[in-house]
């Protein structure tokens, strides 16, 4: 540990000349990563009139005449519900069941584990495009066109690999030997999964269940083709179908955005190492 | 207690093991239902849909065989969203892997993910990746606004005369859309060989340094053989998102002007949803499906070992 800082400080030490040049090739990174989000917080603040020129780059006044006309009176609020019904809907089955499934193929001595696997990486293969046809058919003939339950299902499938995958790998890491002291004590495989190794897998769960919502909340294709109507479009349907009449009211769809976009980054900030070590997990440890 | 608890599970084995396989089948049960019933029997029914004219708008449901993919081979569109994905990946992901490595060095080499500034620059970093493609494709579209829209303007202030239409101009819309899905998926890479560059064991590291090579060597000859399992797997991750494109060029340029944006994905769901030909968008649909499986193959064989130690 000592060895490994006093090398770590002495690289660093190296690159004390070209300190300053990093920091500026940081701002840079920033601004590159920031920028047109922030120009878009830039055009949700601005009067109209100020949109349709450039200079000022800076509005002459603020107005929040946008966020008004987007929360009060469009269907952007509904969307945003919809939005957060579905995600939770899904993350919360895709928890359920892949946990129940991870822990099939982390613990339990069954002998179909390379199929299971094996249909879970075809599942994770297909791209959208190529199963929307027959599924939208499908939901059309169940009457469930236009419903979030459908558009829930298709993104908790979609994100099911990624899901049993990630919980796979956190329940290996826990020692064998806690769940055989649980079976020893008399606990079902589904208490000692319950009791001992859930609570136990709680970053893991946090990862799977992060990466699934983002995955839900942002997701198009699906979300597109599944809704028809107001009642059940979501927020990313609604950002691209935003209602314009002759010319695009960029004011109102830069405050739009904004609030879309809002809960993922939040989220995506608070729980940032959590974020991090989820996506590149199955890569890098896997 | 325990010796005898242990005991008894030794008398009981066989019986204790059979439950437990009993308890494994009843826990992968749902999951495997829903993905059987949800993702692979629709994939079977795009395979049966592909073999059928089916228009429900003249009422035409027929078995034709391999006609639709008879067409498809004949289909110049098809041919040329075929080429638009092809350039679209080579070059998104061409562009995204060395900014995305470059990227991951600074903030290896500036940054310590303890420290509250190092953790600081990861959230800056990863902003991109969670905005919602279909909002940041709203944002470009600002950004690419003719008249006042940011970049023309900026390009107007370092004296570039000419204003460009970037969505509207052919030659541009492709490469709005390639600098679009380069902003947003860039931070993706680099988290990713910045995780990898961060599991290298770090005295190798620091050996180059002190042996006295210069930075490049040391690069060159050390970080990147050892990184390159890393970049294979993030340049497989990328290439398969990017060939699946949809969301990012619908909402920017809908496959415009001309087609000259149209990828695969969005000729088939024009097919599917908008001129409602069933059978030969599932034929397309199959086709995308079919190069995935294809680049799934060549990503097996390249990371072969992974595999098999995964399973």
């Amino acid at each position: 540990m000592d060895r490994e800082r006093t090398c770590r400080d002495r690289w660093v030490g190296w690159d004390v000349a070209s300190a300053g040049r990093n920091v500026c090739l940081l701002a840079t990174v920033a601004m590159f990563c920031l920028g047109p989000l922030g120009w878009q917080v830039v055009a949700s603040v601005k009067p109209d009139e100020e949109l349709v020129r450039l200079p000022p780059l800076l509005p002459t006044r603020l107005t929040a005449a946008h966020y008004e006309r987007v929360l009060f009176h469009s269907s952007l609020v509904q969307a945003l519900i919809n939005s957060a019904a579905v995600a939770m809907g899904a993350t919360a089955v895709a928890l359920v069941l892949g946990s129940c499934c991870a822990f099939t193929l982390a613990r339990l001595p069954i002998t179909g584990r390379p199929m299971i696997l094996g249909v879970i990486l075809m599942a994770s293969m297909f791209p959208p495009i190529a199963i929307i046809s027959p599924l939208y058919l499908t939901m059309r003939e169940m009457g469930l066109q236009d419903s979030l339950i459908a558009l829930g299902l298709a993104h908790t499938v979609h994100a099911l690999p990624l899901t049993t995958w990630l919980l796979t790998v956190a329940f290996r890491q826990l020692p064998r030997e806690l769940y055989h002291a649980a079976r020893v004590d008399g606990c079902t495989p589904l208490r000692a999964l319950l009791t001992v190794v859930l609570p136990l897998a709680r970053p893991g769960l946090a990862v799977a269940g992060l990466l699934t919502f983002i995955h839900s909340w942002n997701e198009f294709m699906f979300a597109l083709t599944l809704t028809a109507s107001d009642a059940a479009r979501t927020a990313p349907v609604a950002i691209a179908l935003f209602p314009g009449l002759h010319d695009v009211p960029w004011g109102d769809l830069a405050a739009a955005s904004v609030i879309v976009t809002l809960p993922v980054v939040g989220l995506a900030a608070f729980f940032n190492r959590h974020l991090i070590a989820g996506l590149t997990a199955g890569s890098v440890k896997g | 207690m325990k010796v005898a608890a242990f005991n008894d599970q030794k008398a009981d084995g066989r019986r204790w093991n059979l439950s437990e396989r009993v308890w494994g089948y009843v826990f992968a049960a749902p999951a495997m239902t829903l993905v059987v019933l949800m993702a692979l029997a629709p994939i079977a029914a795009a395979l049966w849909l592909s073999l059928r004219h089916r228009l429900p708008i003249f009422g035409v449901d027929e078995f034709v065989g391999l006609a639709n993919y008879l067409d498809l081979l004949g289909d110049e569109r098809f041919w040329a969203a075929l080429g638009t994905t092809l350039y679209f990946t080579c070059l998104s992901v061409g562009l995204e892997l060395p900014i995305g490595l470059g990227l991951a060095l600074l903030l290896d080499g500036l940054t310590d993910e303890r420290t509250r500034f190092g953790r600081l620059a990861q959230t800056v970093a990863i902003v991109p990746w969670t905005v919602p493609t279909v909002v940041s494709a709203q944002m470009w579209l600002w950004l690419y606004q003719p008249d006042y829209g940011l970049l023309n303007y900026a390009l107007a202030r370092i004296g570039v005369a000419a204003s460009i239409d970037w969505l509207a101009d052919p030659r541009w819309a492709i490469h709005a859309a390639i600098i679009m899905d380069v902003w947003k998926t860039t931070p993706f890479a680099a988290l990713m060989m910045l995780a990898g560059l961060k599991a290298l064991p770090q005295d190798l590291r620091a050996a180059v340094r002190i042996d006295g090579a210069g930075w490049w060597d040391g690069f060159r000859s050390i970080t990147l053989p050892l990184l390159t399992p890393v970049i294979l797997i993030t340049l497989v991750f990328r290439t398969m998102d990017a060939v699946r494109v949809f969301d990012a060029v619908y909402v920017l340029t809908g496959g415009g002007p001309g087609n000259t944006t149209e990828t695969l994905s969005i000729y088939a769901y024009k097919t599917l949803f908008q001129s409602l030909q069933l059978g030969y968008g599932s034929a397309l649909a199959t086709a995308m499906f079919l190069i995935s499986v294809i680049l799934s193959l060549f990503y097996v064989l390249l990371l072969r070992r992974r595999v098999r130690d995964m399973v």
